[in-house]
Order: structure tokens, then C-alpha cells, then sequence
């Protein structure tokens, strides 16, 4: 489970994999098929039960949760419990085609060791994120002068597991510092709707999240 | 125990027992890590379902310590039911409508397979102390003779808990092109300080039961029952969990209102233990108890690949094509967790493809054995899985047709 939502369901009982969320259907997009790819905080495998059956992906997962755990390796999904920050470590460099990290990197306590991790392990890395620099977030803040509380972004400041958030342009400078080069970038609106594939100032205003593919530079 | 001598149990007569048995090792010995040979020697086995024509379909089940091949049938001995028909059979997890499953009775065993109660054809007389000592990897060794037996180029899956855990990983580790996925459940790649401490003391109970006669009591017409139930009792303990004996006796009394100041077994969990102990001498031989528990001692993956569990997992330095598939249980305090963690993060380092799922539970290591849904469905999530990538989803109508 990506810690923005609710407890989600789990996969509709259809069958059928081409329903999934949007977000990750943009993830999905980026990946080639056939490709060896790692999925960090997989949540209940929606993500890798479509890449596996619709791209024929060789994918593996980590999960923090039990319960996502059980409902992926039931589901015949390769997926272990474990905590990123301290189980990426032991994977070789370049394992991974593709090293997905969806909506967890504000979760982590050290965002920039897993992102050091993340373009290590894989050839290329996905990362989305809630962008805090986004305007609603902002005009709450400055009006009510409260932490911002929105649609996506549901917890209060003293329950939140998001402990360290950014925005866009605050990622892209942690890229630059970490050697790391962007791809490609997805800037979606609030209904998921691509509205950019920049990350300039206006991407960085308009866009509720962000998607990058990175790179080791 | 009664403070009268029990009577002497006779031995299992082994060649009686239902079941399958094959002569192995006959042209050319077994090599064992001990630097000796075992040869030719007896492999006692079941099957269940029905090999498909390109011998895909199989399944090997591992036994533990003081498990045997009957994984379905009414035991031969005690005339309890299978010991894990919650996991195999018809309809079950690993579901013999649609895998041929294989289980033999461990070399060193005492129902069938050549052990130290089976007859020495060398002096007409029982092994006792002169069977080679022998390692889980030897067990694996003759299981690899008796698939090779079979006609069986690669096993679709080889599952066991505990010393059947060990074995699995030691099949996959041994042979990583002949098993497609191995299922190492409530186990670990290496034998504990602990557990060689737990397996001292039953031994020592044995050894101190002068009816064990230095292990000669087969000849002498005895018997150590009292020693090989005092092992078993303290083994037994350990099979389960503070919490899970907590619920089940407490400090109940057993059919009485109070205490009797003596050492009677006053409680429910004394007598639950003694009749442990009792019932397990009339099915076990107490040599073959000392050789399978020291086989478990001398249990190290790593040591055995330069001290890194990882080399274990990179055949000819690539990675192994074996899916894996861990099980832990929550209150395992024998195979706790964290032993599977660690092959999981060994695993994780050759990069191989790993499930790892811990079930939550106060069954303790026994969990195994017991009705827990959470884990068969697991089971049967990553056999399912395995099997449309090994292309075998049509099995059930390809053996109906």
C-alpha cells in the first residue's frame, strides 16, 4: 500500500489486469516489456500483476506490510516483506532493469540514501511523489496558515507516515546533487491527468504529483 | 511413566511396511561427506497423483526430524492420519489432482530406509553404531538417486518445514537446474547454538538409558524407551510456544483438585508431555533419532561456499533459476523468523526470485503441521503461480482427458 491512501482493496476479483489506477498505469507505460524489474512498497501488487500479465515483466516485490505481502504472493506475485531502507542494500548493482518507487519516498527516513539505492540497483529508476510545492497545498498554508490537509494527502501532521516531504523543485535539485539524471518526467494534475513533462516553476504549481525515470548519471 | 519397568517394544518391522522401496547405490556406492560410502542401501517412499507425460508435474515433500513418507496415509504404526494432509492431497495446496507427489523416508530414517536399525549386510546384524554418520546433504544425495530413479529430469517444486526445509535448500543449492521451485518453510540455512543444544540434551537422554547399551540394544533384544521419550519430551517443548501451552493447559490439574505434594503428573501439560514421549517410542529408533538430529547439527550452507550464504545462490556465478518461496512463523522460537530473513537477504544479494511471507500465529514451529489457512494459501498462491510460469496450468485436464 503507497502510504497516500486508505487501506486500498484488493484487485477487483475481474481478473482482469488492465484495470488499474491510473498513476500506475503511467508507471506501467515507461516500462519495457520483458524487462526484470523491482517494485519498493508494491502495496497489494496491483502494479506488478499488470506488468507480469500485460508486459510480460519478470517482476519482484518488497512490501512493509503483511497483509500486502500475503495478498501478492498469493496471488503468485515474488514478493517479500521487507523495509527498503534497509533490505536495498543487499541487492547487486544493476539487478534490476527497472527500480519502481511509488509514492513512498516522502515515507522514508533517509530519502536520499534510497534514492542513491534505487539508480544502484536498478539500470533506471521510477519515482513518484506528491509534490507539496503544488498550489492548493501552498494557498493552504498561506491562508489558513495550517498544514495542508487534501484529497490525496489525508493525514493530519500528527499521524502522517509522510515525514519528509518535497517538491518538484526540491526533487530535482536532490537528483542534481546525487548524480543522478532525469529521463523522463510526468507532471499530473489532480485527476490524474498529465499536464506537463517539464519540471520547471509552472510544473512545480500545477502538478499534484510527479513521475521521474531516472538514471545514474 | 509408571515406576515399573515398561515392557521392551519390539522394533519396527520394516519390511512389512506398505509403500514403495527401491535398492539404490548397487553398481556404485554413495559417496557421503563423511569420506564414506553407502552401498547399495534402500530408499522407502510414496506417491501420490499421477507423473504427466513430459514429467513435469513433480513434486518432492521433505520430511522432518521424525517424519517418514506416509504424508497421506494412515501411519502404519500409530494409525494416526497423514502428517500433512492439511497441505497435500486432492484439492489441496499442493493438490495431487494435479502434481505427482514423491516423499521418502530419509537415509538414517527407521521406516524403510536403510538406517542404523536396518540390517548391515556386511555382518547380518543391525547397524546400530556402525551406520555412517550422515549429513542432510547425504539424505539429499539419495532422494536425487531415487528421482533419477523415477526418470524425473527436474521437480516442479520440493517443499518441507524444518529438517524438510533444510533439505530444500539444500536440493536447490545442490541441484539448481533439477528443481523449479523450492518452498523452504519454518527453517534455516544454518543449525543453531541453540538448536545443537536442544538436540545434545535429547541425545544425552538417550545415551544415559543403559538399555541404549552403548547403541547395541537391538541385538540384546532392549530397548531405550525411557531415554528417547525424555528426548522427545524436551524436543517436544520446543515444537510449541509458551503462549500456545499457555492455552492449551495452563497450570490445569490433571484429574485431580489439587496438588498431591509429589512428583506425579499432577498438571495437564506434564501428562500431555509424558504421553508425547510414550507414543513416540513405539514408532522411532532411538539410534535413528541420535544420527538424523547430529545430520541437523552439522547443517551450514554457508560454511560450505567459503562462508557466504550468497555463494550458495550463484551457480558457476550466476544466479540460481530457482523461484523460492519462504515461510516463517510468527512464534517459531526453534526456526525463528529471522533465519528466513536472512536467506531471504541472501537470496536478495545473487538477485534470485524470492517470496517471503511470515505467518502470524502462537503455534509455535509445529505451525507447520497445524490447520493455519493464512499459510496454505499462500502456498497454494505460489504453487499456482509457479505453475502457469512452467506451463503446466492445463495439468488437470490433461490427466482427466
Amino acid at each position: 500500500m503507497t502510504v497516500l491512501e486508505a487501506p486500498s482493496s484488493t484487485r477487483n476479483g475481474t481478473g482482469r489486469p488492465a484495470d488499474i489506477r491510473i498513476d500506475l498505469r503511467l508507471v506501467a507505460d515507461m516500462v519495457e516489456p520483458g524487462s526484470r524489474l523491482l517494485d519498493i512498497g508494491c502495496g497489494d501488487g496491483q502494479l506488478l500483476y499488470y506488468l507480469t500479465h500485460e508486459k510480460n515483466v519478470d517482476g519482484r516485490g518488497i512490501e512493509l506490510g503483511m497483509d500486502g505481502v500475503h495478498r501478492c504472493v498469493k496471488q503468485g506475485l515474488s514478493v517479500i516483506q521487507g523495509d527498503a531502507e534497509t533490505d536495498l542494500k543487499d541487492y547487486p548493482s544493476g539487478a534490476f532493469d527497472y527500480v519502481v518507487l511509488g509514492q513512498t519516498l516522502q515515507a522514508m527516513r533517509e530519502p536520499r540514501a534510497v534514492l542513491e539505492q534505487l539508480v544502484r540497483i536498478g539500470k533506471h529508476a521510477i519515482v513518484s511523489f506528491p509534490n507539496f510545492g503544488y498550489w492548493r497545498i501552498r494557498m493552504q498554508l498561506l491562508l489558513q496558515g495550517r498544514m495542508p490537509v487534501t484529497q490525496r494527502l489525508g493525514y493530519q501532521w500528527w499521524e502522517t507516515p509522510n515525514i519528509h516531504f518535497c517538491t518538484i523543485a526540491d526533487f530535482v535539485d536532490l537528483c542534481r546533487q546525487c548524480g543522478v539524471s532525469i529521463e523522463r518526467t510526468m507532471i499530473l494534475d489532480r485527476a490524474d491527468r498529465v499536464v506537463s513533462h517539464k519540471h520547471g516553476r509552472l510544473a512545480n504549481l500545477l502538478g499534484e504529483q510527479a513521475v521521474f525515470l531516472l538514471k545514474r548519471r | 511413566m509408571s515406576a515399573s519397568k515398561p515392557s521392551v517394544i519390539a522394533p519396527i518391522d520394516t519390511a512389512s511396511l506398505p509403500g514403495k522401496r527401491v535398492r539404490l547405490g548397487a553398481d556404485r556406492p554413495m559417496p557421503l561427506d563423511s569420506g564414506l560410502d553407502l552401498g547399495p542401501f534402500t530408499v522407502a517412499y510414496q506417491t501420490y497423483g499421477t507423473l504427466n507425460a513430459d514429467r513435469s508435474n513433480a513434486v518432492l515433500v521433505c520430511h522432518a526430524l521424525t517424519g517418514d513418507h506416509y504424508v497421506l496415509d494412515r501411519h502404519p504404526v500409530t494409525g494416526k492420519p497423514g502428517w500433512w494432509e492439511q497441505m497435500v492431497g486432492p484439492g489441496r495446496p499442493v493438490d495431487t489432482e494435479r502434481y505427482f507427489v514423491i516423499c521418502s523416508n530419509v537415509i538414517g530414517g527407521c521406516m524403510g530406509s536403510t538406517g542404523p536399525a536396518e540390517t548391515d549386510p556386511a555382518t547380518a546384524k543391525p547397524y546400530g553404531l556402525n551406520f555412517p554418520v550422515i549429513t542432510i546433504a547425504d539424505m539429499v544425495r539419495a532422494q536425487k538417486l531415487l528421482i533419477d530413479h523415477l526418470g524425473i529430469e527436474q521437480l516442479f517444486a520440493v517443499i518441507g518445514g524444518s529438517m524438510g526445509g533444510m533439505q530444500v535448500l539444500q536440493w536447490a543449492v545442490s541441484y539448481p537446474e533439477a528443481v523449479y521451485a523450492a518452498i523452504p518453510i519454518a527453517t534455516a540455512s544454518i543449525h543453531s547454538a541453540q538448536n545443537i543444544a536442544f538436540h545434545e540434551v535429547g541425545r544425552q537422554a538417550i545415551m544415559a538409558d543403559p538399555e541404549w547399551a552403548g547403541g547395541d540394544y537391538l541385538n540384546q533384544g532392549r530397548r531405550p524407551q525411557r531415554g528417547l521419550a525424555v528426548a522427545r519430551m524436551a524436543a517436544h517443548i520446543t515444537y510449541l510456544s509458551e503462549t500456545a501451552l499457555h492455552r492449551k493447559f495452563g497450570r490445569n490439574l490433571q484429574d485431580r483438585a489439587n496438588v498431591t505434594y509429589g512428583f506425579d503428573a499432577d498438571f495437564q501439560v506434564e501428562s500431555y508431555l509424558r504421553h508425547q514421549g510414550i507414543s513416540f517410542v513405539e514408532r522411532f529408533d532411538a539410534n535413528s533419532y541420535l544420527y538424523i538430529t547430529r545430520a541437523m547439527d552439522y547443517f551450514d550452507l554457508a560454511a560450505d561456499h567459503g562462508g557466504a550464504l550468497v555463494n550458495a545462490f550463484l551457480p558457476n556465478g550466476k544466479t540460481t533459476p530457482v523461484r523460492f518461496c519462504l515461510v516463517s512463523f510468527s512464534s517459531d522460537w526453534l526456526f525463528p523468523t529471522r533465519e528466513s530473513r536472512a536467506i531471504v537477504h541472501a537470496l536478495n544479494a545473487a538477485a534470485a526470485n524470492v517470496s517471503f511471507v511470515e505467518v502470524e500465529t502462537d503455534k509455535g514451529h509445529d505451525a507447520f503441521l497445524l490447520d493455519e489457512p493464512e499459510f496454505h494459501q499462500v502456498i497454494r498462491g505460489f504453487l499456482e503461480g509457479c505453475a502457469e510460469h512452467r506451463g503446466l496450468t492445463n495439468l488437470r485436464r490433461a490427466r482427466t482427458a
